[in-house]
């Protein structure tokens, strides 16, 4: 038990240090608000230097014509460029999204066990992967095999980059429909595929389609993975057997290039390139993330 | 649990036969006075102007069902309810006739001054019993070692702890039953020295024997301390405090001696409260 | 006529419905073991032909007849650009975090994370371009000459001549790439800490410093190093920005010495030379080699860190005992 005598004397050794310790917290929350600038300032400069430069190249020629010949005065497009990535995201979704979304439910809803943790574990790791080996592996499976650098190796790569984003958003929205929808199913005596087909699938389309916009906004800009399949071209897609162009790869054939006039459409692509970018972003914040609660969906660029 | 509350009936014919050392606490001055305070969630008042005083050396009771504002109150009385997002406050705290709200920084030393002791026992999860209980001396650049040993043991003895843990100081304070949790967080509000102690239902999350325990604690440091207590028990109530406060809708509806508030209420709504018949 | 039809479905169906996408969910699983073996066949000639020394060697010649390949200026070339991302890119992340988590009002709060993921959207060859037009001139003119100057001749770190495409450009600038990732994760990861912990700590009359370093910081830490962690694996397998900082060495001078001097991470050499090596080479063996090491410092970085991540976002409640 602490006397009265006992508590004053305690009380003497309590230093009188508030004001040291508020101006120390005062300095603590100057260098964190710090840090917040120091990563705001890159973003403010990149999307600053991708209009100033960029601006100035776009025209419908630059957005529609193939790249002139290097080092000419006719500076050309990056029409094969668009048409390429455009051409990826869709071919890729097309093995992504059907495998991503039922890898998904195969988690929500079968994957309560030893197995389904396994692999839940895996598509996160495979998630983080760099994306570059991922290149790797598309150029040794698809490249290798057929002889010739193509599209189908380039949407191999992209839907492998796809899956797992899209496997974890379906998991986490199936989860977020209430248990209710499932259990007044059963009780009505409805299978299992039924009811997920007809009544989950439903309730969590928006989260499907966050899924797959994050999905898309994540391979839009992908770079690594493309130098080992799809290798490039100056030309509009010709066939399945050819090489083709995408935006991300464009720019950084244009950024090694030793002219002013490539590096200017470098910065004209990457406006294209943000501007796919962002807008799927807001779409996605503004659509469907508001709906959610938490947040935890992270759209992120890899190689 | 006829057992229990049986033996809950009997506490209670004890405690209302036998008279409240009156003089002494009407002798005793006012600690903490709370003037005019509304809080609010969001905008919506949660608080709507209450005026309370509480007396040195005495426990006092805050009552009323869920959702009446009376953890709010108590969160108020120590600058914590600011800290929740979306909350603001008005009004005064006087702590010994010095404003609380008065100064923004000062919240800092206030705090320190007014002990809480929350619904959950919340002790510091990756430190030992010991360093748990000597948090706060730390902060408060207490350095001599022996000066810590001595708090450590008073306070652990006062929450009739020190028995049970005192070979296994190093022990996490997580390894503990939760009444014993409970109780380590309130000897580590003791230890900074504080002159009044808020407690947010600090049983209700206990089973009878751990409850009982805290309870006879609360009416040992009334000895020392000004103590309110926020309860949903009412029996608790009964046992431990000298004042008891009914709040309702936000409103402090009746304040009095508790005898009076259990057997004489003035209000309507503390009546049919107190006998049970909302809630 | 549609609850007719919902109560259809066969107990086949159901089952093939239940292998189906039990299939699909195994398909990661088949990819990474896939990788493992693709890397690992595409890349058996040079284990074959340098075995340890593909590791430990540094020469790197791809002439004809005197052909020899060793990756470690390449490991270490990855490992200290990243090494120094993470330096720098840590403690801005944690700094963020609990801006956004502990200080922000709340109308800056929203906004912020938007940005912060927003910087998370921004595709590699776009920071790279970047880095190679804008800000490696300010980081040329603004640190790496005064530095060197200053501090070149004594102290090896700062020598040689600053030329704004070398280890330290690709650094920062995968610092920056990096700061998003850890700083969202370890944001959520100190949302997840109970306001009850704060409390308790706010009740002992701490300041808000005080709370984060009593509070916060123990209970998350396992969780804010599993962030770091994946914001390292990150870094190990960022390829096109470095791959246009760098600066490309290959060979004995890719060894990383000074931080002004050209280098070279494993994903650069790859990115770098692959359109320069013949199929069925042995350098496009050496260059998929390069790939399997990668692969195995990155799965390694990243197991360890989605069990960090995991453990703690799955824990609300109760507590994280490291």
């Amino acid at each position: 038990m602490i006397t009265i005598e006992q508590r004053a004397e305690f009380r003497k050794h309590f230093r009188n240090n508030i004001s040291r310790r508020v101006a120390t917290d005062k300095i603590v929350k100057g260098i964190v608000f710090g840090c917040v600038l120091l990563a705001i300032i890159p973003l403010g400069s990149i999307l600053f230097e991708i209009i100033r430069n960029g601006v100035p190249v776009l025209s419908i020629d630059f957005l529609t014509q193939p790249p002139g010949a290097v080092g000419s005065n006719q500076p050309g497009g990056i029409g094969p460029a668009i048409q390429g990535t455009l051409m990826l995201i869709g071919l890729s979704s097309l093995i992504g999204v059907p495998v991503g979304v039922l890898g998904g439910i195969f988690l929500s809803e079968y994957g309560n066990n030893k197995y389904g943790q396994t692999i839940r574990f895996f598509n996160d790791v495979l998630a983080e992967f760099p994306t570059i080996v991922i290149g790797l592996f598309a150029f040794a499976v698809i490249v290798l095999s057929l002889g010739y650098f193509s599209i189908l190796a380039g949407m191999f790569a992209l839907s492998i980059i796809m899956l797992p984003i899209i496997t974890r958003t379906t998991e986490e929205s199936l989860k977020l429909v209430p248990v209710s929808y499932r259990e007044a199913g059963y009780a009505l005596g409805i299978k299992r595929s039924v009811i997920i087909f007809r009544i989950l699938l439903t309730s969590a389309k928006s989260g499907l389609i966050t899924g797959i916009m994050l999905s898309v906004a994540r391979i839009a800009g992908e770079t690594a993975p493309l130098i080992f399949t799809i290798l490039g071209n100056e030309d509009f897609f010709s066939g399945f057997d050819q090489p083709v162009d995408a935006l991300p790869l464009r720019i950084y054939r244009l950024a090694n290039l030793p002219y002013d006039s490539a590096t200017a459409q470098g910065w004209g692509g990457a406006l294209v390139l943000i501007l796919i970018i962002l807008s799927l972003n807001i779409g996605i914040r503004y659509l469907f993330l508001r709906k959610r609660r938490g947040g935890s969906f992270r759209i992120t660029t890899g190689g | 649990m006829a057992a229990l509350e049986s033996q809950q009936v009997d506490r209670m014919e004890t405690l209302t036969r036998t008279p409240i050392a009156r003089s002494s606490i009407e002798a005793s001055r006012y600690k903490l006075v709370a003037e005019n305070i509304v809080a609010s969630y969001n905008g919506i008042a949660a608080v709507k102007g209450v005026n309370m005083k509480f007396r040195e050396k005495a426990v006092t009771a805050l009552i009323g069902p869920s959702g009446c504002g009376k953890t709010t109150f108590l969160r108020c009385l120590n600058r914590m309810h600011e800290l929740t997002k979306g909350a603001t406050v008005t009004g005064k705290v006087l702590l010994d006739n010095q404003d609380l709200y008065s100064n923004k920084e000062d919240a800092i030393i206030h705090r320190r001054k007014i002990g809480m002791v929350f619904q959950k026992p919340n002790p510091f999860p990756t430190m030992s019993i010991y360093d748990n209980v000597a948090a706060g001396l730390k902060l408060n650049g207490v350095k001599d070692k022996k000066i810590i040993d001595q708090i450590v043991q008073g306070c652990l003895e006062m929450v009739y702890l020190w028995d049970e843990v005192k070979h296994d100081l190093k022990k996490p304070g997580m390894s503990l039953s939760g009444g014993q949790q409970q109780r380590l967080c309130i000897a580590r509000a003791l230890a900074i020295q504080p002159e009044v102690l808020l407690m947010d239902e600090p049983a209700s999350a206990l089973d009878p024997i751990a409850t009982q325990k805290i309870e006879e604690m609360i009416t040992e440091l009334k000895k020392e301390y000004t103590i309110i207590i926020v309860t949903h028990n009412m029996q608790q109530a009964v046992r431990v405090s000298d004042y008891t406060g009914f709040m309702y809708l936000g409103d402090l509806v009746e304040f009095g001696e508790t005898k009076q508030i259990f057997e004489n209420p003035r209000n309507e709504i503390t009546a049919k409260y107190v006998q049970g018949q909302f809630g | 006529m549609e609850t007719v039809k919902l109560k259809g479905g066969s107990p086949i169906f159901d089952k093939i419905f239940k292998i189906g996408v039990t299939i699909a969910g195994t398909y990661v699983l088949a990819i990474i073991v896939l990788i493992v073996i693709q890397l690992t066949t595409n890349s058996y000639q040079i284990w074959a032909q340098e075995g340890v020394s593909f590791l430990t060697g540094s020469d790197w010649n791809a002439v004809e007849g005197s052909e020899s390949y060793g990756a470690a200026p390449y490991i270490a070339g990855t490992f200290v650009t990243a090494g120094i991302a993470m330096l720098i890119g840590v403690p801005i992340s944690i700094g963020i975090a609990m801006f956004l988590s502990e200080l922000a009002p709340k109308f800056l709060r929203s906004v912020l994370s938007f940005v912060v993921e927003l910087l998370a959207a921004v595709p590699s060859i776009i920071y790279g371009l970047w880095g190679m037009f804008v800000f490696r001139d300010y980081i040329r003119d603004w640190i790496e000459t005064p530095l060197n100057s200053a501090l070149g001749n004594n102290v090896i770190l700062f020598s040689g001549t600053p030329f704004g495409l070398d280890i330290f450009t690709a650094s920062v600038v995968l610092a920056i790439m990096i700061i998003p990732t850890i700083a969202s994760i370890s944001r959520e990861i100190m949302i997840a800490v109970p306001s009850s912990q704060r409390e308790a700590a706010f009740m002992l009359g701490a300041t808000k410093w005080e709370v984060f370093k009593m509070a916060v910081i123990p209970y998350s830490k396992s969780g804010l190093i599993g962030a770091s962690i994946l914001g390292l694996g990150r870094a190990v397998g960022e390829t096109m920005a470095i791959t246009l900082l760098i600066g490309n060495a290959t060979g004995q001078s890719a060894f990383p010495s000074s931080l002004f001097a050209p280098g070279q991470t494993l994903s650069s050499i790859i990115a770098n030379e692959f359109p320069e090596a013949a199929n069925g080479s042995l350098h496009m063996a050496a260059l998929i080699g390069c790939g399997l090491i990668l692969f195995v410092i990155a799965i390694t970085i990243n197991i360890v860190a989605q069990f960090l991540v995991s453990k703690v976002l799955k824990t609300h409640q109760g507590a994280v005992l490291a």
